[in-house]
């Protein structure tokens, strides 16, 4: 246990040294929020039928999602270095040490979401506080909201990773892995709330979309800060989510167990 | 109007003392074709990686799709635009995006280009450097997201009370391609950035990928102060918000409906940028 929480370690610590070069990250993400509540804001006004989200839990819910994109991202490579040892044939040097190949490359995944994730939390959500009225994110519904948030937060980064870890498994089988990884990331965009909230989903589809794993992912963390996840409700997607990490472990391991008993590695 | 035509005659006067009269289009059409053949057939060496990856890039746009399709089960207009004509705007921004980003992907690959040292090769070779650069990043699969446009194209004309006259018919066409030139002239200016500064180029990203995402909804919709600026510093409304006035019934200026040929001043100045680019070229000698 220990080797893999230096592996965490080692990975965020590499994390942080990007400190200056997100700056231009930061303001495309920065925009690109604004943005997009100026369109819910102009949607919102001109309707006159109570929507299913409170403007203020809307403007959380974006703000959020902005401040931890790089802890639930599945499209852009946030765990680039695992990608290119699949594909520059590295992999071989990985396999080669006394340890498992699945659980070093989910610590390293967890280190090195957590590093980015964390900084740019603190000034995308420092100057969201700071914004004019409709475009500021508002405090936490209440102190066991928060708590909530953050048991969320770390359980849906567990299963994106853990979600994330599955597809590299799968792409060990493959000679160029991008075609695949972008099929199947590109599918978990929408279901998992990032493109709208899941609120403004209507009922057949959004209960099939709570239930999949990827409804384990940021949906519950983002809606559990502004209360508009709560009580009973929470509690059960916390189970939920608890349970897809378990599923997509097992069959992540065995995946990538199969995969280590016949991995070709093509030169390097 | 007439400075930007007199620039015009100007460059294309300058292209024939160049190349001589005859010869200098055909030739450049048939290097580009030489450049898509080759990238093509390489790109079908690895075929389902090629298709999978076309279809996760579909799958992406058509995201977006499901976005406002949702969204508007709940919510009927806004700022006085229905479902159908959302997108109707939504269609052609994705539409004139993947077109131009298929094309003009050799300028996003260009920091890439610079890096390597590849751009000293390109300026010794006999054919312009520009179509080198366009030719050798021909890029097929960021079509697929057209697929969507496509399909939303014709979801959008089915649930919006549009009369489709020849002249609104010319109008979509107009917006496509006002918005295929005007992206083109963005990615060109990312390209010419690298000239510059080596740097990553990522706050170019709010002006393309920000501008197709965000440009789904028509302009006037996020306020005065950003339809000035989409006005005046990138002119976002001359194939957006304007022509579709036309296009929507919501005007009766039919000079609307040329809006478009705006963006041609434009790129003729990111065509500058990128001239003054290569003539402050220095080679990162690697």
């Amino acid at each position: 246990m220990k080797k893999y929480v230096s592996f965490f370690k080692m990975r965020f610590q590499v994390g942080l040294q990007y400190r200056s070069a997100s700056i231009a990250a930061l303001t495309t993400q920065f925009l690109w929020g604004i943005m997009e509540i100026a369109a819910y804001r102009a949607i919102y006004l001109s309707s006159g039928k109570e929507p299913p989200m409170e403007f203020s839990a809307l403007v959380s819910y974006i703000w959020l999602k902005e401040a931890f994109l790089a802890m639930f991202n599945t499209w852009i490579a946030t765990d680039g270095d695992i990608f290119s040892v699949i594909m520059n044939g590295d992999v071989a040097y990985e396999l080669c040490r006394p340890i498992s190949l699945y659980r070093m490359w989910f610590a390293k995944s967890v280190g090195g979401r957590c590093a980015t994730a964390a900084l740019k939390c603190v000034p995308i959500i420092s100057v969201a506080a700071l914004l004019p009225r409709p475009y500021r994110i508002s405090a936490p519904e209440s102190i066991t909201a928060f708590c909530f948030f953050l048991l969320t937060l770390f359980l849906g980064l567990l299963v994106t990773v853990s979600f994330c870890m599955l597809v590299y498994a799968i792409t060990l089988f493959t000679i160029s892995p991008q075609g695949l990884r972008a099929l199947l990331t590109g599918a978990v965009e929408f279901l998992s709330g990032a493109i709208i909230p899941f609120p403004f989903i209507p009922q057949p589809v959004r209960g099939v979309l709570e239930m999949l794993p990827f409804g384990s992912m940021q949906n519950v963390a983002l809606r559990v800060y502004s209360g508009s996840l709560a009580g009973g409700e929470a509690l059960r997607a916390v189970w939920l989510q608890i349970f897809w990490i378990a599923a997509l472990v097992l069959v992540g391991r065995a995946v990538c167990r199969r995969a280590e008993q016949r991995m070709v590695v093509q030169g390097g | 109007m007439i400075i930007y035509l007199k620039t015009g005659i100007g460059f294309a006067r300058l292209c024939e003392k160049r190349f001589g009269k005859e010869g200098i289009m055909r030739k450049g059409i048939m290097v580009y074709g030489r450049y898509v053949s080759v990238v093509l057939r390489s790109a079908m060496q690895y075929r389902l990686s090629f298709f999978l990856m076309a279809g996760g890039r579909f799958l992406i746009a058509f995201n977006g799709f499901l976005g406002i399709y949702f969204l508007f089960s709940g919510f009927h207009e806004v700022k006085g635009y229905t479902y159908g004509e959302i997108l109707l705007c939504f269609s052609v921004m994705q539409l004139s995006f993947s077109l131009a980003e298929c094309c003009a992907n050799g300028f996003k690959k260009f920091s890439g280009i610079v890096r390597k040292g590849e751009f000293d090769r390109m300026l010794v070779r006999p054919v312009s450097p520009m179509l080198q650069v366009l030719g050798s990043g021909f890029d097929l699969g960021r079509l697929a997201p057209a697929v969507t446009g496509v399909i939303v194209l014709f979801v959008g004309i089915g649930n919006c009370s549009v009369d489709w006259t020849a002249a609104r018919t010319a109008a979509l066409f107009l917006m496509l391609l006002g918005g295929i030139c005007l992206f083109a002239g963005l990615f060109m200016i990312e390209a010419s950035v690298c000239f510059f500064s080596i740097e990553n180029t990522e706050c170019m990203n709010v002006l393309t990928y920000g501008a197709k995402e965000h440009g789904k909804y028509p302009i006037d919709i996020y306020g005065k102060g950003l339809m000035r600026f989409c006005t005046y510093v990138i002119p976002y409304t001359l194939v957006q918000y304007y022509p579709l006035q036309y296009l929507l019934g919501k005007t009766d200026r039919w000079q609307y409906a040329f809006c478009p040929f705006g963006v041609v001043p434009f790129v003729l100045l990111c065509y500058m940028l990128w001239r003054v680019g290569v003539r402050h070229y220095k080679s990162t000698g690697s």
